[in-house]
């Protein structure tokens, strides 16, 4: 596909309202339908996309295993270090209001950070899962 | 509104902390490329929980039951976290032996796994072992889901490591996965059912309702759908086949911590369900574990034990003995009374200090030898490796259940819990099947120790990274075939906190 130019300026276009579409998911999710798991699906498939279209090596050129890795473990620790915070100011586990002493903000702040760990996770998974199975021929040839 | 610095903060949320340490510990040792560093934090992770659970064991010693709300949601509403005598006994007995199986997996792993997936492994070895603590802690019946999940998939990544050694290793986690995903799904399944006529997936909850419900098809579709998938999870006979591949084929290290609190972590859940989560309908129970545990049990052992018996290779014939351990423990859960529970539980400490020790004297033995471990290799091995060869005579015989050793007082206080129901040809069964095990264990212990070296082999270097974890194990299995009281006092508070149906 990486001589067809209909799919390398399809791609191209594409390639930011999709990001662009998943952040709306992402940010809608702590008050509507949405959220962290079907943001970070999107926000991949945007990845996914150029991967499909530019070839592997050009998609982990954008983003390398070892940053995929590093991201995967970020997004965890966002949602775990909530918790953690939470504990430390005195209330129970990932309990978001005790995070700033008001329930109004705390359920806000908690909220989002957790969407924010939970999409940020999946995207780098679901690109790991890409990468892991699309690599397999080339890697075990 | 903080009050009183680490400490209080770390007794204040015990519960949560024991699941909450090696879960977020993971994805830190994940990135952390230093295999080293990944371990000592692993440790730290690992050991972190030990602590909560012992505090947490002398906390229910006292006050008898803890409960944790996540997220300060009042249950039903929100998930639970229950402790209490059973619970913080299986706790100790899993951290415990999960801490000892990671402070030997440095030395063992490394000689076993390619240096770089070592990160990863730890970081899935995290995961496993926070997966099956939160298992046991939870109190919510579709949170125990998660968990389990949680623990089979980084379970099946920590198999497949044996793949470096071993390309079976790669079949055997596919078939746990595959298999496991079942018993999962099934669990699953059956939580849909009783979802949908009681409308809640708190365990106490459901447990109340349950009994005013009373009985009805959908009722008991749940039931056998929960109690099915979760004796896959246990690997009791006849769903036990993913077991001996899995343990046998991982490295010796994962086999010893998977061996020590996998199984036990299912086993436990599964007494949860029949003594607590459906203590409201004795008539269903009752069958269960009548025609149906009990049977299969007996079954599992005798299967395990002559599978055993004909195996030569030494991990394999471990795990098939496994398979028949957990029969006495489902066995003495099956016949559901105080003493036998408390005899399970009982055997479910013995034999994670068996077990887990059994194993890492075998990453011992492999990691000298280079291959392996058969009967061929092991030929003459207990004049070229002293140490570690005494350390697994010693949990060996304590497998048999010789006097004075931990697995003794398990058979002791399993035997008389049966004698006490006055079924005879179950006890015939039990003793037949102990003199059994002999066979294959004298096998291994005569070609340790009574046949000569081959001429010219090495003496084999032991290393102490390995042997030390290892004799602190086997140690604690003459110690607490010496001094029972501790675990006997607390399994009898065990089966009264799960047999008096209070969660």
């Amino acid at each position: 596909m990486k001589n067809n130019p209909v799919f390398r300026v399809a791609a191209k276009i594409l390639f930011a309202p999709i990001i662009l579409f998943g952040l709306y998911v992402q940010f809608h999710g702590d008050f509507g339908p949405g959220g962290g798991f079907q943001a970070g699906v999107i926000i991949a498939a945007a990845f996914i996309l150029h991967g499909l279209v530019f070839g592997l090596d050009q998609g982990r050129r954008l983003v390398s295993a070892r940053v995929n890795l590093w991201v995967m473990a970020i997004g965890v620790l966002i949602y775990g270090g909530v918790g953690v915070v939470s504990l430390f100011q005195g209330g129970l586990f990932l309990d978001y209001n005790a995070l700033t002493g008001s329930v109004v903000s705390g359920q806000h702040i908690g909220i989002i950070l957790v969407e924010l760990g939970v999409g940020v996770t999946v995207t780098s998974v679901m690109l790991a899962l890409f990468h892991a199975f699309a690599g397999f021929v080339e890697d075990h040839s | 509104m903080n009050d009183g610095g680490l400490i209080a903060i770390f007794l204040q949320n015990l519960p949560v902390l024991v699941v909450v340490i090696p879960l977020l510990l993971a994805p830190v040792v994940a990135i952390i490329t230093a295999p080293r560093l990944a371990w000592a934090i692993s440790v730290a992770g690992v050991g972190g929980a030990f602590l909560a659970a012992i505090l947490l064991q002398s906390i229910t010693e006292s006050i008898g039951r803890v409960t944790y709300h996540l997220g300060n949601w009042e249950p039903p509403w929100g998930i639970e976290f229950v402790v209490d005598s059973a619970t913080s006994l299986t706790l100790v007995i899993m951290t415990g032996l999960a801490f000892f199986a990671t402070l030997y997996a440095r030395a063992s792993l490394m000689s076993e796994i390619k240096h770089t997936d070592l990160g990863k492994c730890y970081a899935a070895w995290l995961l496993a072992s926070g997966g099956l603590f939160g298992l046991v802690a939870t109190g919510d019946a579709f949170n125990l889901f998660v968990f389990l999940e949680i623990s089979a998939l980084s379970s099946v990544i920590l198999i497949s490591m044996g793949a470096g050694a071993d390309r079976r290793a790669l079949s055997a986690g596919f078939n746990y996965l595959v298999i496991g995903a079942v018993g999962a799904t099934f669990y699953v399944i059956g939580v849909g059912f009783v979802y949908a006529i009681t409308g809640t997936l708190n365990i106490a909850d459901l447990a109340a309702r349950i009994a005013d419900i009373g009985g009805g098809a959908a009722l008991y579709a749940g039931f056998g759908f929960m109690i099915a998938g979760i004796m896959v999870k246990a690997a009791v006979f006849p769903v036990h086949i993913w077991l001996p591949a899995a343990y046998g084929y991982a490295p010796s290290a994962v086999s010893s911590l998977l061996a020590a609190i996998a199984t036990k972590a299912a086993l436990y859940v599964l007494a949860r369900l029949l003594f607590t989560l459906f203590a409201g309908v004795p008539d269903i129970t009752e069958l269960a574990v009548t025609y149906v545990i009990v049977p299969l049990s007996l079954a599992g052992i005798f299967v395990g034990t002559v599978m055993a018996i004909y195996e030569k290779d030494i991990k394999l014939l471990l795990a098939h003995s496994s398979v028949a351990q957990i029969g006495y423990i489902a066995l003495g859960f099956g016949l559901a009374s105080s003493a036998s529970v408390a005899a399970s539980f009982v055997h479910i400490g013995n034999h994670a200090l068996i077990k887990g020790g059994l194993f890492m004297a075998v990453g011992g033995f492999v990691a000298a030898l280079g291959s392996r471990a058969n009967l061929a290799s092991f030929v003459g091995i207990g004049r070229r490796m002293p140490i570690t060869a005494t350390a697994f005579t010693v949990c060996g015989l304590s497998l048999a259940g010789l006097p004075l050793t931990a697995g003794f007082i398990s058979k002791l206080y399993l035997v008389r819990a049966i004698l006490a129901e006055g079924a005879y040809v179950i006890t015939a069964l039990v003793l037949l099947s102990s003199a059994l095990s002999l066979i294959y264990l004298w096998k291994i212990i005569e070609v340790m120790w009574m046949q000569p070296a081959p001429a010219k082999a090495p003496n084999l270097a032991e290393n102490p990274a390995i042997y030390v974890p290892l004799w602190i194990v086997a140690l604690a299995n003459i110690w607490f075939g010496v001094d029972a009281s501790w675990l006997v006092a607390a399994s009898r508070a065990a089966a009264a906190a799960l047999l008096g149906g209070g969660l």
